[in-house]
């Protein structure tokens, strides 16, 4: 009998995918074990393997920069600098996530573990979708990543809103996978393969006489993608399940799955599909100007600051889809440097929502924060470095995001969307200076006297946010420097 | 008559195009996820024939994975459901209507 021929793994590059699934399976399984874990365990138990995954991909970076991109399994799994960045990244949603859970899961008083395991898990499938090299393996990621945040924003028992969040967030995803799986079938019968490097090698090489499959398959692809990251028109889900879901989960949804959703546009569409930029860069240039000018557009009329922010979360969308669409190697970059800045915003911003949103994760209306300033100096200072950020004031890391998508669309050539997204920059300055006015300027209702208590891990992941943003902001060299090494690239066949 | 796969791939189109719309108009959230349900099936549809087609088993292998993703949604929809049925008997997707701005 001949011998059976195993695919060759590397080994060091599944580690972090090892580790937090192991370390969501593990603590599912002592949890049902052990009559009564005690009250921290679950919470530094994902903190600390959080912290290994991001550790971990210190030499990991090294190795990947010495040795070059590899891909093995088969050569449906690759690990190149974007997978090395995209899990750090991560890795850091998952430790401010975890930090911001455990006082929510108190205070709502929700025992259990289900957050924490569903976490780490939804962050294994946000790993493997960036390490995806294969069609079928990058929607087996986002299935994983994806499952586990519908119940993570089911997760509130006692809320009808939760449930209610979670219904919409589970229908017009699973309709966006759909959609997504059907652009890969058609992918697969234009090109006769799912792997991404011989996908974009039979495009490199063959002029495909009837492209209409293909065109076709390239469409429903981006309406999923599009669905995945809340770009206009097809956004509609994001207020409600922002406004419904609870806090700290709407912390990962925007910093964790939207990463890990814009890590596969780029691989897909950039990488695999480069060749075909002529088609889908017009239609993701006009997502990413309807996300912009709506996403802002909107937010001005809300008056509930998580509806407000899930609104800016889009207009976010919107910049990023600026960089995707000049589909350049300074694009790419400029999408990875906005992702990391962006991820520390939306962390710090839904922690400060999740602390004054109080009992019941009820108080997010723009009147809860009316007075801050004068009631808790620090926490308003707080939010205001991270709104700031978000608008994209100069000496913050929101403004280094922002010039480097602007000027990847400028060199692409498309002027147009680059102009759009001025205008939209300012209107959405206008969202953020309402909740400034309503902090300093506006007097406190008389009833909401009483102090807000920050907990210890919030004011910690509140505290890295703003110094990562501050910093970022006044010496952007290292992270741009990292982002452009990180430029995803195809090996194998 | 000679059945071609084009045949099979218009076939997948059809049900996939009648979960899509059954999805975005039936408002009983049960339905919804069978609508789910035939547009997963009609992109396996799609798979197979194009595999057929290619003399390619990346097609039929591509099918298995679908179809343990679309048994895992299944079942994560209902548990939704049933959460939200516990609370609210009979309740159709425009009953929830909670969240509004």
């Amino acid at each position: 009998m001949p011998p059976v021929v195993t695919p060759e793994v590397i080994w060091w590059a599944l580690v972090p995918l090892l580790v937090l699934s192991a370390g969501g399976f593990l603590l599912l399984t002592i949890a049902s074990l052990v009559r009564r874990l005690p009250d921290a365990l679950p919470q530094a138990w994902t903190v600390i393997t959080g912290l290994v995954v991001l550790v971990a991909t210190i030499p990991m970076w090294d190795r990947v920069q010495s040795d070059g991109p590899r891909s093995f399994l088969g050569g449906t799994v690759a690990v190149d600098g974007s997978t090395v960045l995209v899990t750090a990244i991560l890795a850091i949603a998952v430790v401010a996530t975890a930090l911001l859970a455990r006082p929510y899961l108190e205070r709502e008083d929700l025992p259990g573990v289900e957050l924490y395991v569903l976490l780490l898990l939804s962050a294994a499938g946000g790993v493997v979708m960036a390490s995806a090299d294969d069609l079928i393996v990058l929607f087996l990621g986002l299935e994983i990543l994806s499952i586990a945040a519908y119940v993570m924003a089911a997760l509130h028992l006692r809320r009808i809103e939760s449930q209610e969040a979670a219904l919409k967030y589970f229908v017009l995803g699973a309709f966006a996978s759909a959609f997504l799986l059907y652009g890969m079938a058609l992918i697969y019968g234009a090109t006769g393969s799912t792997r991404m490097a011989r996908i974009s090698g039979y495009l490199a090489s063959t002029v495909l006489v009837q492209d209409g499959m293909l065109l076709a398959g390239i469409a429903l692809l981006l309406v999923g993608l599009a669905f995945k990251v809340a770009a206009v028109p097809f956004h509609a889900w994001t207020p409600d399940v922002y406004q419904g879901a609870p806090s700290p989960v709407v912390a990962w949804m925007a910093a964790g799955v939207k990463t890990a959703g814009f890590a596969a546009m780029l691989r897909v569409l950039v990488v695999t599909l480069g060749t075909h930029a002529s088609d889908w860069g017009p239609a993701v240039a006009v997502l990413a100007a309807a996300s912009m000018v709506v996403g802002a557009w909107v937010a001005v009329l809300q008056t509930d600051v998580k509806r407000m922010l899930a609104y800016s979360s889009i207009a976010h969308a919107g910049f990023i889809l600026l960089g995707i669409q000049a589909a350049s190697g300074r694009g790419t970059a400029a999408v990875y440097v906005y992702l990391f800045v962006y991820t520390l915003l939306a962390t710090g911003s839904f922690a400060v929502i999740t602390t004054v949103g109080g009992r019941g994760d009820a108080a997010h209306g723009l009147d809860s924060y009316r007075g801050l300033a004068r009631r808790q100096p620090l926490l308003a200072g707080a939010f205001t470095v991270l709104l700031l950020g978000q608008a994209g004031i100069p000496f913050t890391g929101g403004f280094v995001a922002k010039l480097g998508v602007l000027a990847a669309a400028v060199e692409g050539r498309t002027y147009w969307v680059a102009i759009v997204a001025m205008a939209a920059a300012a209107v959405a300055a206008f969202v953020y200076l309402r909740i400034l006015v309503a902090m300093y300027l506006e007097d406190p209702e008389p009833d909401t006297a009483e102090r807000i208590e920050v907990p210890p891990g919030t004011m910690v992941v509140i505290g890295v946010a703003c110094a990562g943003v501050l910093l970022i902001g006044l010496v952007p060299g290292l992270l741009l420097d990292i982002a452009a090494d990180a430029i995803p690239v195809l090996v194998g066949g | 008559m000679v059945v071609t796969t084009s045949w099979y791939l218009a076939l997948a189109a059809v049900l996939f195009s009648m979960g899509a719309v059954g999805l975005l108009t039936r408002r009983n959230p049960l339905i919804m996820i069978m609508c789910v349900e035939l547009m997963l099936n009609a992109v396996n549809l799609t798979f197979v024939s194009l595999g057929a087609e290619l003399g390619d088993l990346g097609g039929q292998l591509s099918v298995f994975f679908v179809l343990v993703v679309a048994a895992s949604e299944v079942v994560v929809g209902l548990a939704v459901v049933v959460a939200i049925m516990r609370r609210r008997q009979g309740a159709t997707v425009d009953d929830l209507s909670v969240l509004r701005g």
